[in-house]
């Protein structure tokens, strides 16, 4: 297991390397591009882009690059969204508010889609399991867009119950009533999507279980059929779904460009798009990196959480083959 | 029992054929390949075949709706924004035929009435709040667009005086007196030639006995008739014109939008059907081109294994770590400028796209290549690429098709996501994307939702049905992956 850890983080490393380099490349060859924030001042944005080595050759443009990051955690500054703040601030500013949606939809959404799957499960290939399957797969096809348009446009425009957009937090704080409101049709917008990967996983996995030959034992002791399905098919069909959960709970720092784009949630995806509208460029080269460490160690903690939960899988051993 | 045989007349009995000697009877059926399994799997599965059904719909409206639409991509017609779904069939009807009902103060009635858009009144009722009123529920035809005033050249203007007398139309309509004071400031503020009568500051109709409102049209001093063009210096005529008339005259065709207009007055339906051909050529090509990268990859990767495999691993393994979002977003920042923001798409996708399949590839290559008949084809002198090609792939065929089919409809979301955040920006070109119409129709969501509503519906079924179909596929080529979802 340590072997496999390090062999991984290796890897991991490597990957990273290799892409920041690429991104760097391509983002410093774009175009020189000043001016433009509130506060800017244009002599002084020359004079910092020469600190920063913008004029030298790019090799020695990524060899200042990497020194400021190791030595000082220095990502750079943002020059358009928000003048000379670091990079890093600029985004972590933003975290909070893209957590916040995100930690509630997965709230919603795991006992949703865990509960539905279940309930499949048991009724398989009956009229409620057809019911949930037509269901997921709407869900899973249409568009997240298509979807928060179609609650935006039933609770905002015909009801009027909730509100089209997330209400500013700093003026009401984050668990006022107003906010919470807010953050109703986002959150389900974001859920919909996971609810139908949860009930789509659970139920598959949890029919192989229920037809396995433990569970004829199970029954055979003794077990009511509701003491052997929780006690036993529960918990080992747990296994491939745990993992998906782990992932989720570490993508949620990414937050979703087209939801947080609708309903105007001040979070990373919101600031993702503005970096490139506005293109500021080290703070565009800042949130990509951070969108690619997410996505390596989400994968790296999936991985790991199979061998956790499931003592029988033994990961990195020999060669299948 | 043993002597019944015994008894069995001698003449009953009659020789086996002795000449014509009996074989066994041929097989009348043909043998079932695997392509011809698979599609009778597939037929099997209602839902699969409806959904291929539905796209192959889809697929034909993309390619026909630009041809049948009398309008082009970018043909704008600002007078005629948000105009509803219209289908000449429906008219009349109250579904489909461009009307809408409103409820509305009798002001706001009254100017509708005045300038014939009113098709069908329901019911007048009193309503005290906020001010007392008389309101209104009743049809609205939002294609009666009303008066407009147009400046002509002469040239024109004679042209429309010779349209009206060849077709005893009516299309100018007497000038206003904007002397009338209270009106002055309203026409003014409006520049609005439908309020044609008398109104009060507060833009209440004022009536006359028989309860009919009274024109302010301008009269000549001298002949006491009405004024129907002003001449400015420029020899320019300033009219005021029944503009849907106007409209026909000068376009020669009738406003007509199948799925209503956006906010320029674009045809719907055209923008639907370009956006449409975008989205699906987008995602058949890169799943073509994808597919052949990753067959030639993968097949060398697993053909040939050891340190070639290692090496190309290794890059697909970072490639693939490289969020899509990210690639798409770099290549459209750098590209699009010089090559077109379509061909940047195309190659941002192709650049990871490949990597699913090539490792598909790669396992059956991996589960194949040690087999025996690949081993005698090797000992009969069979070339690599023989081997590649005509022994191995074809075992590779169901999972690269499957893989494929389901590859289009996420290009074609990707597609439609980027075009919506406007990071692929196509306002140059003259095609417009479904992810650009929906963020079009984003802001009139509350007002207009016709314009969000058909792409919306055209790309949720397209992602439906592809989907399906996509599932329906890969059951029937490997009926062993059946329920498994990927």
């Amino acid at each position: 297991m340590g072997k496999y850890i390090i062999k991984r983080l290796y890897l991991m490393v490597l990957s990273l390397f290799v892409i920041m380099t690429f991104l760097f490349i391509l983002i410093r060859l774009l175009p020189f591009h000043v001016a433009g924030a509130p506060g800017a001042d244009n002599d002084y944005a020359l004079i910092l882009r020469e600190a920063y080595g913008y004029n030298e050759p790019i090799l020695v443009q990524y060899g200042i690059f990497l020194w400021n990051i190791i030595t000082k955690f220095d990502w750079g500054v943002s020059m358009q969204i928000s003048w000379l703040t670091p990079v890093s601030k600029v985004l972590f500013d933003r975290l909070p508010s893209t957590m916040y949606v995100n930690l509630f939809a997965i709230l919603v959404s795991i006992p949703i889609g865990l509960g539905l799957g279940i309930f499949a499960a048991l009724r398989k290939n009956k009229i409620e399991d057809q019911i949930i399957s037509v269901g997921v797969m709407l869900a899973i096809s249409v568009p997240s867009f298509v979807t928060a348009f179609l609650l935006q446009y039933i609770f905002y425009s015909k009801l009027g119950w909730l509100p089209a957009i997330m209400t500013a937090t700093d003026e009401s704080g984050w668990f006022s009533w107003d906010t919470i409101k807010s953050i109703i049709l986002p959150v389900f917008s974001l859920a919909v999507g996971s609810i139908a990967g949860f009930t789509r996983y659970t139920r598959a996995e949890l029919t192989e279980v229920l037809t396995s030959d433990f569970m004829l034992l199970a029954r055979a002791k003794g077990l009511t059929r509701t003491q052997a399905t929780i006690n036993h098919a529960l918990r080992n069909s747990m296994v491939p779904i745990f993992p998906m959960i782990v992932g989720e709970f570490i993508s949620i720092l990414g937050g979703s460009l087209i939801i947080e784009n609708i309903f105007a949630v001040p979070g990373v995806g919101k600031l993702y798009l503005t970096s490139i509208q506005k293109l500021d460029y080290d703070v565009f080269m800042f949130v990509s990196m951070f969108y690619v460490v997410i996505g390596l160690v989400a994968a790296l903690m999936v991985d790991l959480s199979y061998g956790i939960v499931d003592p029988r899988i033994r990961i990195g051993g020999g060669k299948a083959e | 029992m043993k002597n019944e045989y015994n008894s069995i007349p001698k003449e009953k009995f009659e020789f086996a054929s002795q000449e014509n000697i009996r074989f066994d009877q041929k097989f009348e059926t043909k043998p079932i390949g695997y392509f011809k399994d698979a599609i009778m799997r597939f037929t099997k599965n209602k839902g699969s075949v409806v959904a291929g059904v539905i796209l192959l719909l889809l697929i034909a409206f993309a390619v026909f709706a630009p041809v049948i639409s009398s309008y082009g991509v970018n043909e704008q017609y600002t007078q005629y924004q948000y105009l509803l779904p219209k289908n000449k069939m429906f008219e009349g009807t109250g579904f489909w035929d461009g009307t809408k009902v409103k409820d509305a103060s009798f002001k706001e009635y009254v100017y509708d009435n005045s300038h014939g858009a009113v098709v069908e009144v329901f019911e007048e009722y009193e309503q005290s709040n906020p001010t007392p009123m008389k309101y209104y529920k009743y049809r609205f035809d939002t294609y009666k667009r009303g008066f407009l005033y147009v400046t002509l050249e002469a040239s024109a203007y004679q042209k429309l005086v010779q349209y009206e007398n060849d077709n005893g139309i009516q299309l100018r309509y007497p000038i206003l007196d904007t002397s009338y004071t209270t009106n002055t400031r309203l026409l003014l503020m409006h520049k609005e030639a439908n309020y044609y009568y008398q109104l009060l500051p507060d833009m209440t109709p004022i009536f006359d006995n028989e309860g009919n409102i009274i024109p302010i049209y301008k009269v000549d001093d001298i002949t006491g008739e009405y004024i129907y063009e002003e001449v400015t210096s420029t020899s320019v005529y300033r009219l005021r014109v029944d503009y849907d008339q106007y409209y026909v005259f000068q376009y020669g065709k009738e406003p007509l939008y199948l799925f209503g207009s956006d906010s320029f007055g674009r045809d719907i339906f055209a923008r639907l059907g370009s956006g449409a051909r975008l989205s699906i050529a987008l995602g058949f090509s890169v799943a073509l081109i994808n597919i052949l990268i990753g067959v030639i990859y993968g097949a060398i990767e697993g053909y040939y294994g050891g340190t070639a495999d290692l090496i190309m691993e290794r890059i697909a393994d970072i490639l693939i770590e490289i969020p899509s979002i990210i690639l798409l977003t770099l290549f459209q920042i750098h590209f699009a400028g010089k090559i077109g923001p379509i061909p940047a798409l195309l190659f941002a996708f192709v650049l990871t796209g490949w990597i699913s399949t090539a490792a598909r590839v790669r396992m059956q290559f991996y589960r194949f290549k040690r087999q025996e008949y690949v081993l005698a084809a090797r000992t009969l002198g069979a070339s690599d690429g023989r081997i590649i090609f005509r022994h191995i792939l074809p075992n590779a065929i169901g999972t690269i098709i499957t893989g494929s089919i389901l590859m289009v409809p996420s290009v074609i979301f990707s597609e439609s996501i980027l075009s919506y955040l406007g990071i692929v920006d196509l306002t140059a070109s003259d095609i417009t994307s479904i992810g650009a119409m929906l963020n079009a129709g984003q802001t009139s969501l509350q007002y207009a939702p016709h314009v969000i509503f058909f792409p919306a519906i055209f790309i949720s079924l397209l992602m439906i049905s592809f989907n399906v179909f996509g599932n329906g596929l890969r059951d029937a080529f490997n009926p062993s992956l059946r329920g498994v979802e990927e």
